[in-house]
């Protein structure tokens, strides 16, 4: 019986690897658990196991090849006995995702598309990057880990401190370099001990340092909640204004792909609810550094919620000594005059691609990036209402209470004579996040529903 | 049937150790595969090395005691009787799956086997399952709760506020600790002033003992003995169980932070199957051929269950809206 041996996805990212390396040769026998090959990604080099017994036969990919697709056969196997052991096909196909229209990349677990290029390449300036400047391609991932360092550099009294953060790079690898930079007395791995470092943080932040707190995931945060809300939100109110907080929370919220229920939740309503705190959920690579330095100096407690999905897109960064963007100031990423498309971090890609759609039609969408959450800019939002009469507002987490709720209550309230018809939101599902890939798909906001909402409120 | 001599019957028992362990092997090194095909997606947390810890747990506790660990899984499931088929088929995500596949890897669950999960967050299944000791001293009914974490998880503040209560209240709660020796990419070391876990309990009054957790024979033991003293009325009781796994912390950890010496060292010398293989064919009784059939038993239990996760339909999308509220 002969076996094909595939090339593995080692990540829930990865479409494509270098077969690095052979470690058998044609004609030996391995047997399961049996290391026969190694494969890069971008992120590392990984081994590959044999998982039958047998011969191999063929190798198909020679060593040194790049970019080999997830699941072309690499090499082939002569199993020995088991031929009557229904082996799962090798190939078998994955499972096929509902097919919509907007799914990136049928063998791509990512649950939102990508932003249209166009848009994306090249929003409208920022107000305040001068004219003339220089941009520079970069992932959100080298733009925060930037804005870090150069923070680093300009005042001793900011740190990192967090799970994974030094020796590992980064569970998300966002820290790459820092310790090799700053030392391990600026970038401190933890024990993983949330409540204990993120009120430790805290502690120091009271005595005057700069702390910067990466969570791994915002979901393990809620084992820290109280630290943050408590004890952080609330000193300088408490303390007549003698003492603050100066510190960041940062790392990734809202769903990632497949990671079910206690993994895949979204914050940004949660902290965005608390006074004494700022928050803050960039999209753009720009914004992910201007604003993660601002938060550094800010003399309050921020949270700044990145998006694990975002970490790897590429867009212009300005090429300046000292980008500082305000904290609490959305931004128009392109003017419109039919209807106003608002978002914040990961689903600001849906609304760019939303736009587009509609534009094949005819409509004109203005679209907001909100930036921060806490302060929330609904001037801004307003005045785009007053223009266009329409609202259409997305996000990625729960519908009850949240980011879109809010903006949906003060622009009826400030606007209520402008709206032509009712505030439109599109949200997430409001159940926890499903593992299955067919299920998490409907869980999460597509660009069907935006476009839907907005010709409901076009009334198209 | 005359008696079985006391040998006899340990020999059977070792077999069946032998086959638990193989079957958790044979299943975690498919599941890889699986996932390298990208049928199974998200995080998906090997327990390839580790497997003499739940396999001597298991056969030293008995009927109503419950079971409950984090997201490294797989190998509790299936050694607390769960069928390989529902647990593969939770792990490609489809309505075959022990939760219809909507918890996935780490939150799977069987009540019918007192298996109360796959928990996602490091630490949080520590207060839980004191919480199922508590219920068993409510009820006066003698079962046990077998908690299990992670050398990682011991760094958690309310594994202590667990400790303190389950011994106040006598709590019958075995906390089983996997040293593994890393959380992630953190040798223990580099994370821990106590590195000795078994230690933790001392200021709460816990007994504590370091185990061989590569030697299925000794966690039986101390799995036993630990058991009876919570049965009896006696509170919880610490076993820390000297481990290692083989494989990355999940499917994308290169798992750069150790060399591959020191796996190397570990497979070769401390295999848990390897081990127990040797010495049954010393102890007699079974010969090659016998464990080559063993070991075909279960490569077709694995390969059913692979065939069943990828033939099981994924689930009604109506399952979206279901199971919020009770
Ligand atoms: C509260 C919380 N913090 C962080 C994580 C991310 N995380 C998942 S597993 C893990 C390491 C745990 O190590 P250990 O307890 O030793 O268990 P092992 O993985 O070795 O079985 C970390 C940091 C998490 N899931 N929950
Ligand atoms: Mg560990």
């Amino acid at each position: 019986m002969s076996i094909q041996i595939l090339m593995p996805a080692l990540s829930p990212t990865m479409e494509e690897g270098t077969l690095a390396k052979w470690l058998v040769k044609e004609g030996q026998s391995v047997k399961a658990g049996d290391v026969i090959a190694e494969i890069e990604t971008d992120k590392a080099t990984m081994e590959v196991e044999a998982v039958d017994e047998g011969v191999v036969s063929r190798i198909l990919i020679p060593e040194g090849s790049e970019g080999v697709k997830v699941n072309t056969p690499i090499a082939e196997l002569d199993g020995e006995g088991g031929a009557e052991a229904p082996a799962p096909k090798a190939g078998a196909e994955a499972p096929k995702p509902a097919p919509e229209p907007e799914a990136p990349k049928a063998a791509e677990p990512v649950p939102v598309p990508a932003p249209a290029a166009a848009v994306a390449a090249s929003p409208t300036p920022d107000s305040e990057i001068p004219n003339g400047t220089k941009f520079q391609d970069q992932t959100v991932r080298e733009a925060l880990r930037d804005a870090m360092a150069e923070e680093m550099r300009r005042d001793a009294d900011v740190f990192l401190m967090g799970e994974e953060v030094g020796q590992y790079q980064g569970a998300y690898k966002i820290s790459q370099g820092l310790l090799d930079e700053f030392g391990a007395q600026r970038v401190i791995d933890t024990p993983i001990t949330e409540m204990g470092f993120a009120g430790l943080g805290v502690g120091a932040s009271f005595a005057g340092l700069k702390p910067i707190v990466e969570f791994m995931t915002w979901n393990f945060a809620m084992q820290a909640i109280d630290q943050i809300v408590n004890s952080a939100a609330k000193t300088l109110y408490m303390a007549g204004g003698q003492m603050g907080s100066p510190i960041v929370f940062r790392g990734p919220n809202g769903a990632a792909a497949r990671v079910a229920a206690q993994h895949s939740q979204n914050y940004a309503a949660w902290y965005a609810h608390v006074p004494g705190l700022k928050v803050v959920a960039p999209y753009f690579a720009a914004d992910a550094k201007g604003l993660l330095k601002a938060a550094i100096r800010d003399p309050n407690p921020v949270i700044f919620l990145e998006n694990e999905i975002c970490y790897g897109k590429t867009f212009p960064v300005p090429v300046m000594d000292d980008f500082v963007l305000p904290i609490g100031k959305a931004r128009v990423v392109k003017p419109g005059k039919d209807i106003t498309l608002v978002s914040f971090s990961i689903t600001m890609g849906l609304i760019i691609d939303a736009a587009a759609e509609l534009a094949k039609e005819g409509i004109d969408a203005e679209i907001i990036d909100l930036r921060s959450l806490r302060p929330l800019d609904t001037a801004t939002v307003i005045a785009s209402v007053k223009k266009t009469n329409r609202l259409v507002v997305v996000e990625e987490g729960w519908p009850i209470c949240s980011i879109s709720s809010e903006l949906a209550a003060q622009v009826q309230g400030d606007a209520f004579d402008y709206l032509d018809a009712p505030v439109m939101r599109v949200t997430g599902k409001d159940v926890p996040m499903p593992y299955a890939a067919n299920l998490e798909k409907l869980a999460l906001p597509n660009l069907a529903d935006v476009i839907a909402a907005a010709k409901a409120a076009l009334y198209r | 049937m005359a008696k079985k001599s006391a040998t006899a019957a340990t020999a059977d028992r070792l077999l069946q150790f032998y086959r638990d362990m193989l079957l958790i092997r044979r299943f975690e090194e498919r599941a890889g595969q699986l996932y390298g095909m990208g049928l199974i997606g998200g995080f998906c947390h090997l327990y390839i090395g580790q497997e003499a810890v739940v396999v001597g747990m298991q056969a030293a506790i008995g009927p109503g005691d419950q079971v409950i660990t984090a997201y490294r899984d797989h190998g509790h499931m299936l050694a607390a009787g769960m069928e390989p088929n529902g647990v593969m088929a939770e792990l490609t995500g489809r309505s075959g799956g022990y939760s219809k596949g909507k918890g996935g890897s780490m939150h799977m669950f069987s009540r019918e086997k007192n298996f109360y999960g796959g928990h996602g967050i490091v630490g949080a299944q520590v207060p839980l399952g004191t919480g199922l000791a508590f219920a068993n001293k409510y009820r006066g009914n003698k079962h046990v709760s077998l908690t299990y974490f992670g050398d990682g998880a011991a760094n958690q503040g309310q594994v202590y506020e667990s400790f303190n209560m389950a011994a106040v209240w006598k709590l019958p709660v075995v906390y089983v600790i996997e040293n593994n020796q890393y959380a992630m990419g953190t040798a223990i070391t580099r994370s821990t002033s106590e590195t000795h876990l078994h230690k933790r309990g001392v200021s709460f009054n816990i007994p504590g003992e370091e185990v061989d957790g590569m030697d299925v024979e000794a966690v039986h033991a101390a799995g036993q003995k630990a058991v009876a003293w919570c049965r009896e009325g006696n509170g919880p009781y610490i076993l820390e169980m000297k481990t290692y796994r083989y494989r990355g912390h999940s499917m994308s950890d290169p798992a750069k932070y150790r060399t591959k010496e020191e796996v190397q060292e570990m497979r070769e010398k401390h295999d848990p199957i390897e081990g127990l293989r040797a010495r049954l064919l010393k102890l007699g009784g079974v010969d090659e051929a016998a464990l080559k059939q063993i070991d075909k038993e279960i490569k077709d239990i694995v390969a059913i269950s692979a065939e069943f996760a990828q033939t099981s339909p994924e689930p009604d999308p109506k399952e979206l809206w279901t199971e919020v509220y009770a």
